[in-house]
């Protein structure tokens, strides 16, 4: 396959940047995208240009690194996966791909098509946690009984990877399918209850002080988030915010 | 409970609530409009009381422009902070493969809604404050006194095909602005359960049939003339 790239170039965070042309070409179809990124950087550099920056780690579809918007979507064409599991089939010989780093004022960009995505971490250290006895008595998890249909869901909450995806797909830039998987995972199960009131309402306090913007409940967020988180995350959130709000 | 408005889910809460007290009264608008195309009797007696009951026009009146009020400033302000929360927009964005066009476009649609409520109210709200509380006419007869004015009225109003088409035009984009409000103003006050399938139905049904309903009111009144 024959492709043209354009690939936003940012020399660092204050730079303006902009979209650069690049040919690939003899890229096979079972490339997963970020090896047609490693041919072209490869490229790059024998020709002793600077290569595209560009975050990975796993390649498995674990870790979330991977943050590129692909031709217009989070992650590119393809349902449930992240970038590195996008694989070069997807796209047709001549086509032009624009790739592009994650949006939005909550994300900066450092470079290229990396972005700062340390909000999340700071939302997680206001509230994304529980507390459990270590000195000596702590208490398997397993020794306290859980609904079924609970755990299931708090399971399911707990797959978020903290990728972005959700934020990069909103039209509005929220971070609230993110924040509401966090809240839900610990909600839903009774190592959460004891701190249930001020993680919701200390997660949401620095979700609005990152500058995310406000969810319009367009459903964007749950169609491209890799792991299918639901927007039952969200809704049960809201509930979880208003019960706290009226508490506290 | 203190700050909530100033929390982002507090104020998807306020502009849910806002939304079903409106959603409310679009239906007894309707219920009320109906009447005039089956019986001008009918119409025109529970016209006179709504627009000369205290409570309605006192109590209730005051509450549905404060609804109105807020929910038009309240959109108008997430937009604006939505819009801050992405400095710059992508090259490539393909929107419709993740949502629908109305839930992307609420405030374009709720801004020819404005504009057509601005137009709705110079027709009928503003001639029956002149009315009633400037020249105080409480009587709502016709200037002969021979019956009430409130069906004449409504259809001398559907007589000029443009207004007709401008009605028929504001239904339509209050129609595109229910197809995703009506869910979405249950999802933000965290009613998403075994029911939504269900109320996502029912609120499609509603999105659809009552502008339908209000267009087709307009439209037996302009033929009927």
């Amino acid at each position: 396959m024959n492709l043209t790239l354009k690939i936003w170039r940012q020399k660092n965070a204050n730079d303006k940047g902009g979209l650069v042309d690049y040919k690939v070409t003899d890229v096979s179809p079972d490339m997963s995208f970020l090896e047609m990124l490693d041919v072209l950087n490869e490229d790059l550099i024998n020709k002793n240009e600077e290569p595209v920056a560009f975050d990975h780690d796993c390649r498995e579809g674990i870790c979330g690194m991977c943050s590129l918007y692909i031709n217009g979507e989070a992650h590119g064409p393809d349902r449930g996966i992240t970038t590195c599991q996008l694989h070069m089939r997807m796209f047709k010989d001549g086509d032009t791909i624009y790739i592009e780093p994650f949006r939005a004022a909550a994300f900066p960009v450092i470079k290229d098509l990396v972005v700062d995505r340390s909000a999340f971490d700071r939302i997680q250290h206001a509230g994304g946690f529980i507390s459990v006895n270590t000195s000596g008595n702590t208490i398997d998890a397993n020794a306290i009984p859980v609904n079924k249909h609970d755990a299931d869901k708090a399971f399911d909450a707990a797959t978020c990877i903290g990728c972005g995806a959700c934020v990069a797909s909103c039209k509005n830039s929220s971070a609230m399918l993110f924040v509401s998987a966090k809240v839900s995972q610990f909600a839903l199960l009774p190592q959460g209850k004891i701190e249930a009131t001020d993680r919701v309402l200390n997660m949401v306090k620095q979700m609005d002080e990152e500058g995310f913007g406000n969810c319009t409940n367009t459903g964007a967020c749950e169609v491209e988030c890799p792991k299918g988180i639901s927007l039952e995350n969200i809704a049960r959130m809201n509930r979880e915010y208003l019960k706290a709000s009226l508490k506290g | 409970m203190s700050g909530i408005l100033n929390s982002s889910i507090g104020r998807k809460f306020a502009m849910a609530l806002s939304a079903f007290f409106l959603m409310i009264f679009l239906l007894q608008h309707f219920a009320i409009n109906s009447l005039s195309v089956f019986s001008a009797d009918a119409f025109n007696e529970v016209s006179h009381f709504m627009g000369t009951n205290w409570l309605i026009q006192f109590v209730m009146q005051p509450i549905l422009m404060f609804g109105v009020v807020f929910h038009f400033v309240m959109g108008f302000v997430l937009e604006i902070r939505n819009r801050k929360a992405r400095h710059i927009s992508y090259a490539k964005n393909n929107g419709a493969a993740n949502s629908t066009w109305m839930s992307r476009n609420m405030i374009y649609s709720g801004l020819f809604i404005l504009i057509f409520l601005i137009i709705h109210f110079l027709d009928f709200w503003f001639p029956e404050i002149n009315t009633k509380y400037i020249q105080g006419d409480m009587s709502g007869l016709l200037a002969d006194g021979e019956g009430y004015r409130y069906f004449e009225e409504l259809q001398h109003k559907f007589e000029p095909v443009w207004r007709v088409a401008l009605y028929c035009v504001g239904f339509v984009f209050l129609a595109l602005h229910l197809l995703h409000g009506f869910n979405s103003a249950f999802q933000s006050v965290g009613a998403n359960n075994k029911y939504t399938k269900g109320l996502k139905g029912f609120g499609k049904a509603y999105a659809i049939l009552i502008p339908l309903g209000f267009i087709v009111i307009a439209l037996v009144h302009h033929f009927n003339h």
